[in-house]
């Protein structure tokens, strides 16, 4: 089970950034491989409705 | 003849954080003939800010959520349009230092997967209602995932951490902002070297604090492991501590374990001590709490500051023995100082205020206050009276809609200006984060107000004590150096760690029955 930490503590690590720009750019600066997602709220920035999707779609998934 | 306008400039679906928009209102600030300026998404709270500063205008008035809106009040339409121009400018600039060779930027997680296939954790720190859903696509994906966001409610954090448990995935956070992995700082971290201690912490400050203590004295960071404010309580039942604390436990660069954080509860205790002894590494346990006594059982030591998990840990690696000191210098260095601070200042200035940017650290000010002082008042216990009081500003009650204290000044401004005007007041306590993710200059932002709150005082024949410490480290991007040769310029009194600095507050405040308390048990073992 500890395979994927302990995998990870040996391996290069490779970020995507979903919020405050400011993390992937200090992370471009220390040349750690990062791409910054576009992000914008969902459902128009309601969260009510933003919980009703993601619900949807993890019963999709499941 | 020119005069006074407002200028609105609504950009429809061009949602921004609130990190990037403090900062174009500022830079918009500084434009000649601008007199006010405010950048936001349109969303009803910003709105009423807006309203409140007189600045929602007609056309700021439809932006909606996911529009943003930027409104200048200049003295002529010229500034106005100027300062118009400039967010258009800033808003191109940004765009191409983050676009990678004319690629245009992923809209959605899933994009950024098929861009960056080789992609392994997600840092998400996007609102805190949409938090959690960005988290759980990032798990079923099989990422690691660091949880930045405050506002994530508990009930999604367990889902989220079993989720991951289940997966042998880290889910750092949430309300815990820090993390080092491989070396990498994540969210607010510090500059430390790689090493041999491995951190699992429930408090972000508190790792940064520990982390920047160790790299001053040589000492490097393995893996430092940010599990989240409440990891620790009954309802998460330390999920992501003990699988932090296995994975550090196999790791062969850790020789050390130290568990940062507030006191568990009774079965989270039982279960770290237990997986701590079977490890079989020393560990240091510094959940700091009332209750909590300096002892060692075994190769388990139990702290109460986080200065002292640093020099116990110090200890345990060079095979020496620690007792804790209240202060690095000598005890009449310390007096001198105090004697010097006391006689500037009217004999009924007797109260402490602690204004905080770190969470922890805050609590850490009340319980080394409340044990040399007495009583203090501070919003982290609510109902708390006392003569002194310990402000948290990163509190989630101050940071709806604002960026955290580490990020925008502007609270602690407001609070020093408050706390100055009070004759009472003899000390004004404060940290100063530095690291990565924090304001580029957070000394220089409150030195301004520490200065003009001494001349206020001294204008009604009292000073004012400032007393503070530095969390960072000289590879910070801020340079530890000058961030604290502009504090001292402000005439505050800088000591290497918190616990020190509220030591020499209490000092200041309660004179020399608090520096016979602090020093005889110490002096008494020594002889």
């Amino acid at each position: 089970m500890m395979a994927g930490i302990a995998a990870l503590f040996c391996q290069e690590i490779r970020v995507i950034n979903l919020g405050l720009e400011v993390f992937a750019q200090e992370l471009q600066r220390l040349g750690v491989p990062v791409i910054h997602v576009a992000w914008s709220p969902p459902a128009g920035g309601d969260p009510r409705k933003a919980a009703l999707l993601a619900a949807l779609a993890d019963e999709e998934e499941e | 003849m020119s005069g006074e306008t407002i200028r609105t400039l609504v950009k429809k679906s061009a949602y921004q954080d609130s990190v990037v928009l403090l900062a174009l209102a500022r830079e918009l600030r500084t434009g000649r003939g601008v007199l006010e300026a405010a950048a936001l998404m349109g969303t009803p709270a910003n709105k009423e800010l807006l309203a409140q500063s007189g600045l929602l205008t007609r056309e700021a008035e439809t932006a909606g959520a996911n529009d943003l809106a930027i409104v200048i009040r200049a003295d002529s339409m010229a500034a106005a349009e100027l300062a118009v121009s400039q967010a258009e400018a800033f808003f191109t600039s940004k765009q191409q230092r983050l676009c990678r060779a004319g690629h245009s930027l992923p809209r959605t997680l899933d994009g950024a997967r098929r861009h960056f296939p080789g992609a392994n954790l997600v840092v998400v720190s996007v609102p805190g209602p949409f938090a959690a859903s960005e988290a759980r696509k990032a798990l079923s994906a099989g990422l690691h995932v660091m949880l930045f966001s405050d506002n994530v409610v508990v009930e999604d954090e367990v889902s989220l951490k079993r989720l991951a448990t289940k997966r042998g995935l880290l889910l750092m956070g949430p309300d815990c902002g820090t993390a080092i992995l491989n070396g990498v700082p994540l969210g607010f971290a510090n500059a430390v070297p790689r090493g041999r201690v491995g951190l699992v912490a429930a408090s972000g400050t508190g790792l940064q604090q520990v982390a920047c203590l160790l790299a001053a004295r040589g000492e490097g960071i393995s893996q430092a492991i940010g599990v989240g404010a409440r990891d620790m309580t009954e309802k998460v039942g330390g999920l992501m501590t003990l699988q932090a604390l296995d994975a550090l436990g196999a790791d062969p660069a850790t020789e050390l374990i130290i568990v940062i954080g507030k006191p568990p509860s009774p079965s989270v205790r039982k279960q770290v001590q237990v997986r701590l002894r079977a490890i079989s590494k020393p560990g240091v346990l510094a959940l700091l709490g009332r209750e909590v006594r300096e002892e060692q059982e075994g190769e388990l030591r139990t702290v109460a500051t986080m200065e002292d998990a640093a020099e116990a840990a110090l200890a345990a690696l060079h095979g020496v023995p620690w007792a804790p000191r209240p202060f690095g210098a000598p005890r009449e260095e310390i007096h001198r100082r105090v004697l010097a601070i006391q006689q500037t200042l009217a004999p009924q200035q007797r109260g402490v205020r602690g204004l905080y940017a770190g969470g922890t650290l805050a609590h850490e000010a009340t319980l080394v206050l409340e044990s040399l002082l007495g009583a203090v008042a501070t919003n982290l216990i609510p109902g708390s009276t006392g003569h002194h009081r310990v402000l948290d500003l990163g509190a989630d009650e101050f940071t709806v809609g604002r960026p955290h204290p580490m990020l925008d000044s502007t609270l602690r401004v407001e609070a020093i200006r408050l706390a100055a005007r009070e004759p009472q007041v003899a000390v004004l306590l404060l940290d100063v984060v530095l690291g990565y993710g924090a304001a580029p200059d957070p000394a220089g932002d409150i030195a301004p107000a520490l200065e003009a709150a001494r001349a206020d005082a001294r204008a009604e024949g009292r000073d004012l004590a400032i007393v503070a410490s530095v969390i960072g480290t000289p590879g910070d991007p801020q340079g530890i150096e000058s961030q604290t040769a502009r504090l001292e310029a402000a005439g505050a009194w800088l000591l290497p760690s918190n616990a020190q600095a509220v030591r020499a507050a209490a000092c200041i405040a309660g004179g020399d029955p608090i520096m016979r308390l602090l020093f005889e048990p110490m002096e008494a073992t020594e002889r």
